[in-house]
């Protein structure tokens, strides 16, 4: 066992050191010194910019742009209404998006306006998974607008309100006290 | 002397020791007479197959054309939704405790992406000393452990939640659960790589798949006993599993085990992403939701006798099944014949471990009486499986995530074995 662990050490520091070599020579890239192979390359944030697609509970990686639910009519009708209904009712019970009471007698109708705690949460996924059929065909100026158009049609946000980085975080959803952060029971 | 076969708990079920003898059950029925017909018609040839060579080596080995024809159990995806969908294990047709992986179970959130690990990459950034990017020959060179641990959806046994039983079988009831040897970078590893920043408190681990799934994972979790899974029962992972790299974080709804994983950011919140906010989420009687329930609770189910099956002949079976828990080992599973009126403590297999499927096995004697099989597994931590009703005491009829309550299969007196509750 011993033996088996020092071959471990002793080839992590090998690669490490490999790694080094290859750095000083590809561009002035660091090997970032730490307990492991050390073989991850050193990268900026800006070069992840593209790439990172997480918008974040806050919204504090929200992009550039805006829209409204007036301008976000005409995305829906183009990119979701096929399969979430004219009016958001959906074509089955899954991909219904408006409506719904928590608080209801029955068992609740959960939707994006019933039931989804942040407004931030729409742009994030939809952005990163809509159209189911198409994901990531949006830009950031349309995901805006459909986003604008799902609050406004569940009576959230008005026609004409412009949605973007500043105002959607402020957005307040009907169910945002309604979750409880269990995380810590283990 | 002693009955030679003693009773555990009523309507037959018989001490665990029993199972040595199990194979002796039925010889003292046979008469001295009766041999010698027997043997006419057992006298044994040489058959064909051992007349000449076959087929010699493969590739990539396959089952026997004559074996049972074992599929994982799905339904074909809605044309709305193409690529969301989920497959299960067939529990009730498989022995032993490793899942073979093309039977593992799968959920999807769009589709199987076809990813060539030449151009996959993981990003570690966020609240990190220095952001970092790995390719897959570069994750293949670090030290790797190995472990086998179940994977559970925590949408599995769902069903049970209903008002009537649904006719099912022990995999199309429970069959998203499943368990393999995996293999891969200890995440805490690559986190000490890029270094772990002050104030970061959870990480965001996305996938590389069409709807980029995303999960929060508290710090303290990642950096303790989280894999960066490579390989799966010794092979590479399969696609369905999250080729070319995956999360694997045991004991916790299957979920936070992302697929295809190509980004790990330090933040210091969660990302309250769409599948921990509107999905994998628990409404409660109050209509109160909780949010980041990640432990799996104890469980356990009889995979055979199980739904759907017929027992053909009265005489001794062996009553076996897998318990399991996101607590830890497994320490004792009971059994009931008599719709829990009396338990018998079943055998475990030997080699249990940590937050793996365990086998149990007890000898039971079916008279062909109606009967009601239950089983019942209690933890390391001394967690006890709740029944049907504790489950809907606990959680009300809007939550159906995490449920673990006790299966109940019914025995009719003509041996057909239906799904019924207590």
């Amino acid at each position: 066992m011993r033996l088996y662990k020092g071959f471990f050490l002793a080839s992590a520091a090998a690669l490490s050191f490999s790694v080094l070599a290859q750095s000083s020579g590809s561009g002035g890239l660091q090997s970032p010194s730490s307990g492991g192979a050390g073989l991850g390359r050193a990268v900026s944030e800006a070069a992840l910019a593209e790439f990172d697609l997480i918008v974040g509970g806050s919204g504090e990686n929200l992009p550039a742009g805006s829209g409204t639910a007036a301008e976000g009519q005409a995305v829906y009708e183009a990119n979701c209404m096929v399969c979430h209904g004219p009016e958001g009712e959906g074509v089955t019970g899954a991909t219904r998006l408006v409506g719904g009471d928590m608080q209801s007698e029955g068992p609740p109708l959960k939707t994006v306006g019933s039931y989804w705690p942040h407004a931030v949460t729409i742009f994030d996924y939809v952005r990163r998974a809509m159209p189911a059929d198409n994901p990531k065909s949006l830009s950031d100026e349309a995901v805006y607008q459909v986003t604008a158009y799902l609050l406004h049609m569940n009576g959230i946000v008005e026609r004409e309100d412009v949605i973007d980085a500043d105002s959607l975080p402020e957005v307040v959803m009907p169910n945002a006290d309604g979750f409880e952060d269990h995380s810590a029971t283990r | 002397m002693t009955d030679p076969l003693q009773s555990a708990a009523g309507n037959g079920l018989l001490h665990r020791r029993h199972l040595l003898k199990m194979g002796l059950a039925g010889a003292g029925s046979l008469l001295a007479t009766g041999v010698a017909a027997q043997d006419q018609a057992l006298r044994l040839q040489i058959p064909e197959w051992s007349r000449r060579p076959g087929p010699g080596q493969s590739g990539y080995g396959q089952p026997s054309p004559h074996a049972e024809r074992i599929q994982r159990l799905f339904s074909p995806a809605g044309p709305v939704y193409p690529g969301g969908g989920a497959s299960r294990t067939p529990l009730h047709q498989l022995q032993g405790t490793i899942t073979p992986n093309s039977l593992h179970f799968e959920r999807h959130h769009a589709g199987v992406p076809e990813i060539d690990p030449a151009g996959h990459r993981l990003a570690i950034h966020g609240l990190v000393r220095q952001p970092l990017v790995f390719d897959y020959e570069e994750l293949l060179r670090y030290p790797m452990v190995s472990r086998i641990q179940f994977l559970e959806c925590s949408g599995n046994s769902g069903a049970l939640l209903g008002s009537q039983p649904v006719d099912g079988t022990a995999g199309s009831i429970h069959g998203l659960v499943s368990c393999a040897e995996w293999t891969g970078i200890p995440l805490s590893t690559l986190l000490d790589e890029a270094g772990v920043a002050d104030g970061a408190g959870w990480l965001l681990a996305v996938g590389a798949d069409g709807a980029s799934m995303g999960r929060s994972i508290p710090v303290d979790k990642a950096l303790d006993d989280v894999l960066v899974a490579l390989y799966q029962n010794g092979e590479p992972l399969r696609p369905e599993q999250g080729y070319p790299v995956r999360l694997f974080v045991p004991g916790w709804e299957g979920n936070v085990s992302v697929k295809w994983l190509t980004q790990l950011k330090l933040a210091s919140g969660p990302g309250q992403f769409r599948d921990e906010t509107s999905k994998y989420t628990d409404t409660m009687p109050d209509r109160s939701s909780r949010q980041f329930t990640f432990p799996m609770g104890v469980k356990s189910v009889i995979t055979s006798p199980s739904g759907q099956m017929h027992l053909s002949r009265q005489g001794i079976y062996q009553v076996t099944g897998l318990a399991w828990s996101g607590g830890g080992r497994i320490r004792r599973v009971e059994v009931s014949a008599d719709g829990g009126r009396s338990w018998a403590a079943a055998a475990l297999e030997a080699q249990h471990g940590d937050k793996a499927l365990t086998r149990f096995r007890i000898p039971w004697n079916w008279q062909g009486g109606e009967a009601m099989l239950l089983s019942r597994a209690t933890d390391e931590k001394g967690q006890v499986q709740p029944s049907r009703a504790e489950v809907l005491e606990r959680q009300g009829t809007v939550a159906f995530y995490h449920n673990n309550c006790m299966q109940s299969w019914a025995v009719a007196a003509d041996g057909e074995v239906r799904n019924a509750f207590v």
